[in-house]
């Protein structure tokens, strides 16, 4: 019964999300406010209508309804409840269902926080957010039901499988979806500015709010799911260029692009079109990396063709939106008034050196993840594009931008002086050479290492030097009232600032891996291994019985200079129903870099293959993206960013009277 | 349902589901005694695609068809070959698709040039669009003041004393 309101509130959902398309819209047009203010509530009532049917799947899920298909191929009743929960969007129905769920949260989100909105563009936008929200409805019901029954009824599931058993798959698609399904916001923004025509500086602060929430989490989503691969692939790999993970590095570029774009069309009136272009572009992408993710199309062109009901759907999709977004941006842009004037060398010209390289960058990932499937397609040779191709075209175009980060920050808007911005950066850059000197006199080998590592260093400086000319105007000691200055100081300053700082971070833990150790060895109990600084022994090897596993644990010791530092205790699971195994690798971080060991079965002769691994600064990869995050939180909690409205009606204090 | 099987969640577990029983890719028992050797096999392997895998080299992949082409370019390697010798062997027998870097041939060149074109382009045309603008600014810029019009600005600044002092109220951005 519960099963059915949830398929029924989804139909009911689709029915509201038509209403809320046609009636704002049609509101905007034949000016009737009562029309247009219909947006507000379908909104919230179609969240409110997926949200339990979500509910309704989630429910079934715990509770192990196995006269549900989706149930029975990916849960078990032996299943810790945690993945049982999990488990809803971890396979492809669940997804989608995630999927419209936030997609409808960002309706209803923007619904309830976007009262400084003028109401024809808010009615145009949720009108936009609903015809994605009835198309993606409109998907699942047809040819992805998560409601369709079995009969007979078996008595027990396939399981989950073991490799999403992890609470990587509890984080990191929520958090993901949240970016980039988030972005459909500033999208729907975008495509309601375009088709009122009124695009100006007000409109970028409309989206930047949203932009930022998308991004802080689009990029813990990317850093999660990383982390992930990373502890449970076995060796520590934590970036493939795969095309799935392509699909997350696309709009992230775009939307951070985006992110700067609208920051200088907010503050000076300018990169209209660019910001306009990159809203469309961000969202576009994230849809096309759902198509490349649902339809199948990666395994390979041919499955795509055997099966192609879902891919045509979604394809179909794609084009409707980024088609016809973009056909408005055409009719569009050229009426677009050139924004305000600046010198190549000013904050504003360096905000277009930088859409230009990260929409470049971009542009390089997106070429290498579809050529091959256009290629097959086109001639059926097939090749493979991987990471020495991306290390060859998105490393150059990408790597300028982490030297030029710092200057652009030094830069004034509209006319810079380059020399001086460069000179108040010595300081940076003197510690970036000393940084390299040290690494390489201490870890040497290879360059890329210890250059990445000077560079890192001079970014995470460089990020903080704007802000501390601000609060210590007058050098450090003579500035007074260093403190007043820092509080005052506006918070996206400082967001910016650790943003940047966090891709430094990012960047040395990068750099690192070049002086990572590596054995590989056939395990004894009782042996010793040196990797890296640190000794390794191993004690034992003991069994375990999980709740939907069986497991063989190693026991090891770490030492530095004879002393124990930490335990690690890798080790392999057998997941019985799915006759599948796992390596859960032993993990200890040791000032930020890591100790990783991973073991295989174990073999006739009782010792056990093992990967030994010490991989310096490692961590600060992932740390790195939480301080992006953190920089972007900080914007966001930015009061600029949020009164809108109150700064428009102080400008009005008449009519702020009558309506008091 | 096999469709179902490939339409998994989000980053990579598309990749490591299907082919990857995860552990682990070079074994004790293949590695060669000799160290610049046993180097030089890794750097071939790693940009040596596993071809059954999802864009995993196979120094990373653990399928057995990837053991298999670990032990055949350690076996090359002893015999004396050189890495480019391998490759080339590789790619007869297994076609470009087991490089994970693309050769630069005619019907790659467009994946190669693509976003260096991209960043040229854009470039011109914003450089081309900044001139127009500074040009269209040039003109639209109103004619500096006549010798009489500064006289007469001066006189009525002169005749006003209070003006410097006025401030404009401050922003109610606070």
């Amino acid at each position: 019964m519960i099963v059915e309101v949830g398929h029924y509130a989804l139909v009911l959902a689709l029915a509201i999300a038509l209403m809320q398309t046609i009636l704002p819209f049609w509101g905007a047009r034949a000016r009737d406010a009562r029309l247009m203010a219909v947006a507000r509530p379908t909104a919230l009532t179609q969240f409110a209508f997926v949200a339990l049917s979500y509910a309704a799947l989630t429910y079934a899920h715990v509770a192990s309804d196995f006269s549900l298909a989706n149930v029975v191929e990916n849960s078990n009743s032996n299943m810790p409840l945690v993945y049982r929960i999990s488990g809803v969007w971890g396979n492809h129905e669940g997804s989608m269902m995630l999927w419209v769920l936030i997609l409808t949260l960002s309706g209803a989100a923007m619904a309830v926080f976007s009262r400084s909105i003028p109401p024809r563009l808010l009615a145009d936008a949720l009108s936009m957010q609903g015809l994605l929200g009835a198309a993606f409805l409109l998907f699942i019901l047809l040819t992805s039901n998560p409601f369709a029954r079995l009969s007979p009824a078996p008595l027990e599931g396939a399981d989950l499988n073991p490799i999403l058993q992890d609470p990587g798959l509890a984080i990191h698609p929520p958090l993901l979806y949240l970016g980039y399904v988030g972005f459909s916001i500033v999208f729907s923004l975008a495509a309601a500015a375009l088709i009122g025509g009124r695009i100006d500086a007000a409109f970028a602060r409309f989206i930047r709010p949203w932009t930022l929430a998308a991004w802080c989490f689009l990029t813990l989503g990317i850093a999660m799911g990383s982390y992930w691969a990373y502890y449970t692939l076995g060796w520590g790999g934590f970036w493939f260029w795969d095309p799935v993970e392509n699909a997350s590095l696309l709009p992230w570029l775009a939307g951070t692009a985006l992110l700067h774009s609208a920051a200088v069309m907010e503050k000076r009136d300018a990169l209209k079109i660019w910001t306009i272009f990159l809203a469309i572009l961000t969202f576009s992408l994230s849809l096309l990396g759902t198509f490349l993710v649902r339809s199948g199309v990666l395994t390979s062109v041919h499955a795509f063709a055997s099966d192609p009901q879902r891919g045509l759907f979604i394809l179909a999709i794609l084009v409707l939106f980024i088609g016809g977004s973009l056909f408005l941006f055409m009719l569009r842009a050229p009426t677009l008034s050139k924004g305000g004037l600046f010198a190549p060398v000013s904050r504003e010209g360096a905000l277009v050196l930088n859409n230009l390289l990260l929409t470049a960058s971009c542009a390089a990932v997106f070429v290498g993840t579809l050529y091959p499937l256009a290629l097959e397609a086109w001639n059926g040779d097939k090749i493979s594009v991987g990471a020495p191709f991306f290390n060859l075209t998105f490393g150059p175009l990408f790597a300028p931008l982490l030297l030029i980060m710092p200057i652009g920050q030094m830069l004034a808007w509209k006319r810079a002086d380059l020399l001086g911005a460069v000179q108040r950066l010595f300081f940076a850059a003197a510690c970036g050479f000393i940084a390299m000197a040290v690494f390489f006199a201490v870890q040497g080998a290879p360059s890329l290492a210890y250059i990445g590592a000077g560079v890192a260093v001079y970014l995470i400086i460089g990020s903080f030097v704007e802000v501390y000319g601000r609060i210590f105007p007058s050098g450090l000691f003579k500035s007074k009232n260093a403190f007043v200055r820092g509080k005052g100081l506006p918070l996206s300053a400082w967001g910016s600032a650790f943003a940047h700082a966090g891709l430094g971070v990012t960047l040395l833990g990068l750099a690192a891996t070049g002086w990572g150790a590596e054995k590989v060895v056939a395990m004894k109990a009782g042996e010793a291994y040196d990797v890296g600084p640190y000794r390794l022994e191993v004690m034992g090897t003991t069994s375990d019985i999980g709740p939907n596993y069986k497991e063989a644990v190693a026991h090891m010791t770490i030492r530095r200079g004879g002393e124990v530092v930490a335990l690690l205790e890798p080790s392999k699971r057998f997941f019985s129903t799915r006759r599948m195994s796992t390596s859960q690798a032993g993990i200890v971080t040791l000032n930020f870099g890591q100790i990783y060991v991973s073991i295989a079965d174990q073999n006739d002769n009782g010792t056990i293959d093992a990967r030994l691994y010490w991989k310096p600064l490692v961590s600060l990869i992932w740390l790195g993206a939480l301080v992006m995050a953190f920089g972007g939180g900080l914007s966001l909690s930015d009061r600029r960013l949020r009164v809108g409205v109150a700064r428009r009606a102080a400008k009005l204090p008449s009519n702020a009277q009558i309506a008091s | 349902m096999k469709a179902r099987l490939f339409a998994f969640l989000a980053l990579f577990m598309l990749a490591v589901s299907l082919f990857v029983a995860p552990a682990f890719a070079v074994q004790p028992d293949e590695i060669l005694p000799d160290a610049k050797l046993e180097q030089r096999a890794r750097k071939i392997s790693a940009d040596l695609r596993c071809l059954v895998c999802q864009n995993q080299s196979i120094d990373d992949s653990d399928a057995s068809l990837a053991k298999d082409l670990r032990i055949l370019v350690r076996e090359h390697l002893k015999a004396g070959e050189s890495d480019s010798a391998i490759r080339e062997f590789l790619v007869a027998r297994y076609g470009n698709f087991i490089l994970l870097k693309p050769p630069f041939a005619w019907d790659t060149w467009l994946l190669w040039l693509t976003p260096f074109a991209l960043l040229t382009l854009g470039a011109l045309a914003i450089w081309k669009s900044s001139r127009a603008k500074s040009a269209e600014a040039a003109e639209a810029a109103p004619a500096p003041l006549s010798k009489e019009e500064s006289e007469e600005l001066n006189a009525l600044l002169a005749a006003s004393p209070g003006v410097n002092t006025a401030v404009v109220p401050a922003d109610s951005d606070r």
